[in-house]
């Protein structure tokens, strides 16, 4: 689709890799959205105390296309996950999942007919932080361990998850 | 129980064979009223310049299975001018709806709403009797005693309609 289809296969293609994951593992923006109380704290891991800027992603949009990260911080019922699904749908490639909290990795305690039952059930997720809540520090492990998984992709891959995607 | 409630000494003059039982209990005064004058009861209760029960605190349901009839629908009334509270009740049995008065408080809508949604009791003269809690399409009425807490469909994987 972009350069990478030309420097697939030539010796360039690392390099690229790398200067693309740089500027991309320092800047993950995440999309403004939370569903309960975890979402307070992912908010305040924003704050001065805990200071999410130090790790570049501090940009909170207001807007999906705008973002790279969705943070699920919260519990996810079945009336909300259509929306949930849509915001998704509707951020640009790359973009990543962070099932935040013990509702969102699994349900919880909300082992109830309107509580979904782990966010992976609508949406590939990236890596999970249980915790009733969890502490503003495992969202900090949880972004760096992102950073670290964002540094071994290759823009190689990305074709594979676009050729998933039916566009019409 | 020294003196009688006003409400309450008004209702069995007015409506004698409709008041089915006066319980109270901590000065809190439970009224329970025959289902098919429960419109009339309660518009009774909102006009006379004697009670102006014109606040409608909450209307709820409950449910009683197995018992006959498996229904109950409380209603908390609030008289802001007298200052006095009264809690009407209804039996209501299976598959039977119950008159709405949302006609006479406006609130009635929405908790009406609420009650068909989680108990399945439908109330006859509603302006817009949707679901408002579930989504539209939801089958079955969770607060039901004989409906599984986790859903009939735990153990399926969840598809939502995007």
């Amino acid at each position: 689709m972009g350069i990478e289809t030309y420097l697939e296969k030539t010796p360039f293609m690392p390099a690229l890799d790398y200067i693309v994951n740089w500027g991309r593992k320092y800047s993950i923006w995440p999309v403004t959205f939370g569903l309960a109380c975890c979402a307070l704290e992912m908010i305040v891991t924003s704050s001065g105390t805990w200071d999410i800027a130090r790790f570049g992603s501090e940009v909170f949009r207001p807007s999906p296309r705008q973002s790279d990260l969705m943070i699920v911080a919260g519990t996810l019922t079945k009336k909300m996950a259509p929306m949930v699904k849509r915001i998704y749908e509707q951020m640009p490639e790359p973009k990543w999942v962070i099932a935040y909290g013990a509702c969102a990795c699994s349900g919880g305690v909300f082992k109830t007919y309107s509580v979904v039952q782990g966010v992976d059930q609508i949406l590939p997720v990236d890596f999970y932080v249980p915790g009733c809540p969890p502490r503003p520090e495992s969202l900090l492990t949880a972004i760096v361990k992102l950073q670290k998984k964002i540094e071994k992709e290759t823009l190689a891959n990305r074709k594979n998850v676009r050729s998933t995607i039916e566009l019409k | 129980m020294a003196e009688v409630n006003l409400a309450v000494k008004k209702l069995q003059e007015k409506f004698p064979t409709s008041v089915s039982e006066v319980k109270t209990f901590r000065d809190e005064v439970n009224v329970t009223v025959q289902k098919k004058d429960i419109f009339e009861i309660c518009k009774f209760l909102y006009s006379d310049p004697d009670l102006q029960y014109q606040m409608l605190t909450d209307l709820c349901g409950v449910d009683f299975f197995p018992e006959s009839p498996r229904f109950e629908v409380v209603y908390l009334l609030y008289s802001m001018t007298k200052q006095q509270r009264l809690r009407l009740k209804v039996k209501v049995g299976n598959s039977e709806s119950v008159s709405s008065v949302e006609s006479i408080w406006k609130a009635a809508d929405w908790l009406e709403r609420e009650v068909y949604d989680l108990f399945g009791i439908s109330f006859d003269n509603h302006p817009d009797l949707r679901r408002i809690l579930l989504w539209d399409g939801y089958e079955g009425h969770p607060l039901r005693k004989d409906f599984p807490v986790e859903g009939p469909d735990f153990d399926k994987p969840f598809v939502p309609e995007v």
